[in-house]
């Protein structure tokens, strides 16, 4: 409201001095969830489920294996059936993270430069967890590819 | 101070909604960052993932990992909740505390019979 009032007044024109107006629908617009909140409730969403589906996947496979020693491991995701949904499973993961973790920072973060800090920092810190993961499977999966 | 935030009394379903978030918040963090340790010590050879598993075998590394269990299975099916919530079902006072409790019963007893049988090897 304080900066809606000050941009007007810095702004110089006659809606400055305009007596106060009924609010009306367009003014929330830029202000709250009509500009990305929905999108973000499904994304959020739509990850779980992803999530869901391949931590399910993940767990029955693991428990099938015959022990997690790295040899049993790097077999098993030397198997595209196996690489492929692990990375998806990382990206639908780290996906959900960073938009839980940014409904956290949103929820208990009210000041505006520690919210920026912190949004960065989940976005940097997701990218960068999911770029190390997905390099580590597409690495064991291509090791056993034979060369040429 | 506004009466709805001093005449309430606590319930399952307050307990879920705030362990749906700790949970998601500590397996973001925690269980993130053991996800990308185990694929990048397998993909880096024999003697990472030797350093992992020296970890992941430590008394410390077994509770971090019944803790992760625990959380990611309570998180789930507190998602799982949500997504009843997010269709409009639920809302009775009777079902919403049953399947809160549900939640946190079904948690803690699957995270048991699951390292029971992880563990079974230390007892046998």
């Amino acid at each position: 409201m304080t900066t809606e009032v000050n941009a007007a007044a810095e702004a110089g024109t006659a809606s400055a001095a305009e007596a106060p107006r009924a609010a009306a629908p367009g003014d929330a617009r830029p202000h709250g969830s009509a500009v990305e909140g929905a999108g973000h409730w499904w994304q959020e969403r739509v990850s779980a489920l992803a999530a869901l589906l391949l931590w399910v996947w993940f767990a029955v496979s693991l428990l099938r294996l015959p022990s997690l020693d790295r040899a049993i491991v790097a077999e098993w995701l030397s198997s595209p059936l196996a690489a492929v949904p692990m990375l998806l499973l990382v990206a639908a993961t780290f996906w959900h993270i960073r938009l839980g973790l940014q409904v956290i920072v949103d929820d208990y973060v009210h000041d505006e430069g520690s919210k920026l800090f912190w949004t960065v920092l989940i976005h940097f810190a997701a990218i960068l967890g999911a770029a190390f993961a997905l390099f580590a499977i597409l690495k064991l999966a291509f090791a056993a590819a034979p060369a040429g | 101070m506004a009466p709805h935030l001093t005449v309430y009394k606590w319930g399952p379903h307050m307990l879920v909604s705030i362990l749906h978030r700790i949970t998601g918040a500590g397996l973001a963090i925690v269980g993130g960052a053991a996800l990308v340790w185990w694929l990048w010590a397998a993909a880096d050879g024999p003697d990472s993932y030797a350093t992992f598993t020296s970890w992941a075998r430590h008394w410390l590394g077994v509770v971090i990992g019944i803790g992760l269990t625990w959380a990611l299975i309570q998180h789930t099916l507190t998602g799982l909740r949500h997504f009843a919530l997010d269709i409009g079902a639920g809302y009775e006072l009777s079902t919403n505390k049953k399947w809160s409790l549900a939640t946190l019963l079904i948690g803690v007893v699957l995270t048991a019979a699951l390292w029971a049988w992880i563990l079974r090897g230390l007892w046998s």
